[in-house]
């Protein structure tokens, strides 16, 4: 697995881990209620899971799996490290708005920042799925 | 795919209140919707497609622990059966054997996600230097 793959994955795992442990203390909150603040954590647990694992690890996956280029692999990688960037800064910009009080612009940039991580991921990823014949 | 099935059947369920009186415990089956549908349709399949698909770990134990795969199964369905059966309840009757269910529920499910997480961060690896120069 490249580089870039392996960082989208494990920062997906990382997340993941996140998400279910807010997850699980807000489950277990709810059955036996001991801390009411907790509840303040289901954006952060949707965020985390929703975008930080489950859109991360597609991103990493496609980026290792779809074809790759008959000469130079997976081409120019700049779009894709962008992408890592700009999603994994979405989306703690979105959780931090949320638990610092942030203004409402910093939960718009973080969503902005999020959409441009996927069409700057989607650009670089279009020439590589192409059939056995590279044929787009 | 049963909890797919299932979570679509909720969905209906809950539709239905809109053209039917259905009885109370109905309005709490929100949060189960959709956690059958995310944990336990999107989130399954994506750890079984992982524990199928990530490279290797070694030839002893290509797929890494085997115990941690069942075990991430056993837990995370578990809990997430838990939940389906105790959240209506707890929310129509608060009763101390629900809630404490709900907790227990939450600790199988983190623990269940922690055990996969745990077995697939030693599969994110390079590959070996073969491998490695056919893929650039």
């Amino acid at each position: 697995m490249p580089l870039l793959a392996r960082l989208l994955v494990k920062t997906a795992l990382i997340h993941l881990a996140l998400g279910f442990t807010f997850g699980g203390l807000m489950l277990a909150n709810k059955g036996v209620p001991f801390y009411p603040a907790l509840w303040r954590l289901l954006p952060a647990h949707m965020e985390l899971l929703l975008v930080g694992w489950t859109v991360q690890l597609a991103l990493g996956v496609a980026y290792w799996i779809l074809p790759r280029y008959w000469q130079g692999g997976r081409g120019d990688t700049r779009g894709v490290w962008l992408a890592y960037f700009f999603l994994n800064s979405g989306v703690w910009l979105v959780i931090l708005t949320g638990w610092l009080g942030l203004p409402p612009f910093w939960f718009l940039l973080g969503r902005l920042l999020q959409a441009a991580a996927v069409i700057a991921f989607a650009a670089n990823i279009w020439p590589r799925i192409v059939s056995r014949e590279g044929l787009g | 795919m049963f909890y797919l099935a299932a979570a679509l059947l909720i969905g209906a369920i809950l539709a239905a209140r809109s053209v039917w009186t259905l009885p109370a415990l109905v309005n709490g089956l929100g949060p189960v919707y959709f956690h059958a549908f995310l944990v336990g349709w999107i989130t399954q399949l994506i750890f079984g497609v992982a524990f199928w698909m990530f490279p290797v770990l070694n030839k002893e134990h290509p797929r890494g622990s085997e115990r941690l795969g069942w075990a991430t199964y056993i837990l995370l369905n578990l809990g997430l059966a838990l939940r389906v059966m105790a959240e209506p309840i707890n929310g129509l009757r608060p009763q101390a054997i629900w809630g404490w269910l709900l907790v227990l529920s939450a600790l199988l499910q983190w623990l269940g996600g922690l055990c996969f997480v745990i077995n697939s961060w030693g599969r994110v690896h390079p590959g070996s230097r073969r491998r490695q120069e056919n893929k650039t």
